[in-house]
């Protein structure tokens, strides 16, 4: 069947072939009410079973989604949360198809199988799958797939977005859709190895129960449905209700997008090369990221990611279906938010993902646990995009400037505070600074794009489960996007190891690249750091009443921490990826959620808005005046805005422009040369040689725009850099 | 389905609506005559009679003018060339490619490192608004942000007639 469904799809061009919706027109109300069920129960699954779990990133940011499929693994319905996975547990159950597990090892009422391989789909290694299959009468009439994000997997190093990884044989426990229990029951060997396969056990072994209880509540409720409204009636509505969703999609498109091409761009640094890693993995590299949006004039939606450079040694790696599966997650908080979500916007839309790339690698060895660091990278550019159309047609109110690289992750394992091997791995990374809109500031601290409804966990119950205590919370000015209206800040906690043993930590965030950029005139958001000390005398200065490091790292260029203890070593660098370091009780570790970028030219930004980011301390004074043109006074330690001042220093700025600006043009000559003499770092190179390597059309633009001779060519191999996995290459039979 | 006038629409524009005026509007279903009540009140917003196509940007539009060219236009009055070429190749570039420059809009550590990724500001040369921001690695092209599908868009979606060069 499910060959069938594809190929009658793309035939007719609606979902199963299904020209009209018979069922949803001559009965609406029972169609509408099936759907409400089905949907209502989803929720109710997700919210009810999360309670099971332990792990606070499940039980209370709700970092999990259960999704109800056809018998061919088409999503119907599903809940909210981390809804990426509605297209990787769908794929997952279509591997099982693919592969034949009919005839073995069989698929019948009440098995359960499990699913986290990153080569048949998934994300990444932490985000684990549970798949059952739910019959009528012997027959297999759909599936249901719960996902939960487990702390750890047993990567070769703690967390679940961990850095050490650089192939697939570090990436953790990985499960290949395998039948882990049958009549409901899981088998003894699978508890036996899983448990063995990993470091926080009993937060994974909850996380599993809770799998499990949402996939038997959907099922049940699936059966009561088709008990009430009869076979026939569920088999016809969960075609339609597909089909319904590919219209809505169509329709959205048309209602609010403009057909034409919308081109952008995003980067992010892989900095590896001094890190403790393989010697084929210690290089510094860019995930280069550019794509093309084409609304045609069918209001079909096409992405095309042409010019994307290779997959590498790190675990930033992805796979189509989750760069794609994403992308539907970004369109769902923007424009299909109302509509039916299901798979009918997948068969709506059109992806080019070049094979070879890091979105597509050619190569069973690449590791993906950490691929969020390139995945929001390039998500991010995506909303530009779509925002130019909303702007032209005047739906100013859906334009927003991006999402923010989603990191810091703050990871560490070892024993904890109970005495227990385990891990850790914060999620207050769910709730960062988002983007500018057309017409007001985007949100800070608020949000992911991989879950919008952004939640960065009580301190208390993150200290349940961490071997750390809180230090400070506090807003970080400046790290939202200038603009006219500026983007959501981030914010910083700062934590204090405490009852750890053996314990090591590390970081892994975007570090000396800005991954989103501002929307017509405004500016990205601020790039990431590092800060760590070990071996602090803070025990004594506790004792001895004297101050000690707290709240945020407010100014970095004139920080205040680093006096405030003696210790061993301090990293305060932008190496914002780093592999594990043994960290004590009394050593701090600073935890930066990144910002969103803005929006406009942020001398068009209302002094009085200025005015109060600068009062709340949004942004530091100096960039209140450089950036925005504001002038200050101070009375009793609160800023007034002078007006006339303002208004005189934007007039002198908008001078100055002039003066330091020269003609695009004759810039671009300038840089032709630097380009023709190959004067760049080395990683910068590289990005463009990797890209080159793979893609014809990105050559040939790069060559057109910047009009270089026809020998011109940078090769990876005249670099001097690893080049280990390097297959797919069109230059290798040319030179 | 909901209905907004002139005046509701500027204050869109203006950015002075209540958040449950926006909150109406991004749940609710879109009013198709948008485009067109939002095209006129930009209109008369703008200094100079040359008839707005589509909005392109803050500041910016694509205009018909008198003899049959669409043209990228300023707000101010600055006109930088036809629709289908990149107005950025015609404005005035400013690029942070060091860390001082870096340093006048971020924090030293919070900004990028020059040797991954450089800034660059692109100017109207005639008002000096920041247009623009691209934050890319040296050598990057210049984006083509957009290149819009105007007559596919007026005749078989919002099924307007094309406003005709004055």
């Amino acid at each position: 069947m499910r060959q069938e469904i594809d190929e009658i799809s793309k035939k007719t061009g609606h979902y199963a072939g299904l020209t009209a919706l018979s069922f949803k027109e001559s009965d609406p109300i029972r169609f509408e009410k099936m759907y409400s069920k089905l949907r209502g129960g989803i929720v109710h699954a997700r919210e009810t079973a999360k309670k099971v779990a332990a792990s606070p990133i499940v039980e209370q940011e709700g970092e999990l989604c259960f999704s109800l499929y056809t018998p061919e693994a088409d999503s119907i319905v599903t809940s909210t949360g981390i809804i990426i996975h509605v297209g990787t547990m769908g794929a997952a159950i279509k591997f099982m198809i693919e592969n034949d597990y009919e005839d073995n090892p069989g698929i019948n009422d009440k098995d359960i199988f499990c699913n986290n391989d990153n080569h048949v789909g998934n994300v990444h290694t932490c985000d684990v799958h549970t798949l059952v299959p739910i019959f009528w009468e012997g027959e297999v009439v759909g599936w249901v797939g719960g996902v939960t994000h487990v702390i750890d997997t047993g990567a070769s190093a703690p967390g679940s977005m961990p850095m050490g990884p650089v192939q697939r044989y570090d990436d953790g426990y990985q499960v290949t859709c395998r039948k882990i229990g049958q009549n409901d029951v899981l088998s003894k060997d699978w508890i036996l190895e899983s448990t063995r396969s990993v470091r926080a056990v009993k937060y994974w072994t909850l996380d599993e129960k809770t799998r499990i209880a949402g996939c038997h509540m959907i099922r049940d409720l699936v059966l009561d449905v088709i008990k009430e409204e009869g076979i026939q009636a569920y088999k016809q509505f969960i075609r339609e209700i597909i089909e319904d969703g590919r219209r809505g999609f169509v329709n959205q498109v048309k209602t609010m997008l403009i057909p034409g091409k919308y081109r952008q761009a995003s980067f992010v640094d892989v900095p590896f090369k001094d890190l403790d890693l393989p010697s084929f993995a210690r290089i510094n590299t860019i995930m280069h990221s550019p794509s093309e949006i084409t609304v045609h004039k069918n209001a079909q939606l096409e992405i095309d990611f042409e010019g994307t450079n290779r997959w590498g040694w790190h675990p930033f790696n992805a796979t189509p279906v989750s760069i794609t599966s994403g992308i539907w997650v970004m369109l769902s908080q923007t424009l299909v938010p109302n509509d039916r979500i299901n798979d009918g916007a997948y068969y709506a839309s059109k992806f080019k993902i070049p094979y070879g790339s890091w979105l597509n690698p050619d190569d069973i060895r690449s590791a993906h646990s950490n691929t969020w660091h390139g995945l929001v990278s390039a998500w991010s550019p995506l909303w530009r995009g779509l925002s130019r159309s909303y702007y032209g047609r005047g739906y100013l109110e859906e334009v927003n400037a991006g999402n923010a690289h989603t990191t810091n992750w703050l990871m560490g394992g070892g024993i904890d505070q109970y005495g227990q091997l385990s891990a850790l791995n914060s999620f207050e990374t769910a709730a960062c600074g988002v983007g500018a809109s057309a017409v007001k500031d985007g949100i800070s601290h608020s949000a992911a794009l991989w879950n919008p409804e952004g939640d960065m966990g009580d301190m208390e119950i993150w200290e349940l489960l961490e071997p750390l205590l809180f230090l400070g919370r506090e807003i970080l000015p400046g790290s939202g996007g200038a603009g006219k209206y500026r983007g959501g800040n981030g914010w910083q906690s700062l934590r204090l190891g405490w009852g750890a043993k053996e314990w090591s930590m590390f970081v892994a965030g975007a570090g000396v690249m800005a991954t989103d950029c501002g929307l017509m005139g405004g500016y990205p958001a601020s790039s990431g750091y590092r800060f760590t000390a070990y071996n602090t005398d803070i025990k004594e200065r506790i004792k001895k009443q004297l101050p000690i490091p707290l709240g945020g790292d407010f100014d970095p260029d004139n920080p205040t921490w680093d006096s405030l203890m003696n210790c061993e070593t301090i990293h305060r660098d932008r190496q914002a990826v780093s592999t594990q370091e043994e960290f004590k009780d009394y050593d701090v570790i600073m935890n930066y959620l990144r910002g969103g970028p803005g929006f406009g030219d942020p001398l068009e930004r209302n002094p009085k808005h200025v005015e109060q980011d600068l009062n709340e301390r949004y942004i530091l004074r100096r960039y209140a005046e450089k950036v925005y043109g504001c002038v200050f006074s101070k009375e009793n330690g609160t800023y007034k805005v002078k007006m006339e001042a303002t208004d005189k220093r934007r007039k002198q700025i908008k001078k100055e422009r002039l003066e330091r600006s020269i003609p695009t043009k004759d810039w671009m000559k300038n840089e032709q040369k630097k380009i023709m003499n190959k004067e760049a770092s080395l990683q910068v190179k590289h990005m463009y040689a990797e890209s080159f390597a793979l893609s014809e059309k990105f050559t040939n633009d790069f060559k057109d725009f910047w009009d270089l001779p026809l020998n011109w060519m940078i090769y990876e191999d005249e670099l001097g850099v690893p080049m280990l996995g390097s297959h797919i290459n069109r230059f290798k039979e040319e030179k | 389905m909901a209905k907004y006038d002139q005046k509701l629409i500027g204050e869109l524009i203006d950015g002075t609506l209540e958040f449950y005026q926006l909150k109406e509007m991004m749940s609710g279903h879109k009013d198709p005559e948008r485009f067109e009540i939002y095209r006129e009140v930009l209109q008369e917003r703008v200094p100079w009679d040359d008839p707005i196509l589509l909005p392109y940007g803050l500041h910016l539009y694509i205009v018909q003018k008198k003899n049959g060219d669409r043209i990228v236009k300023c707000d101010c009055g600055h006109e930088f060339c036809h629709y289908k070429e990149n107005w950025k190749l015609h404005a005035r570039i400013f690029v942070r490619d060091t860390e001082e420059k870096m340093n006048e809009i971020y924090p030293k550590l919070m900004s990028p490192d020059t040797e991954w990724q450089v800034i660059r500001e692109f100017y109207c040369p005639s008002c000096a608004s920041q247009l623009e921001v691209e934050a890319v690695p040296p050598w990057y092209p210049i984006l083509l942000d957009f290149e819009p599908d105007i007559d596919t868009f007026y005749h078989d979606w919002v099924k307007l007639p094309l406003p005709k060069g004055k």
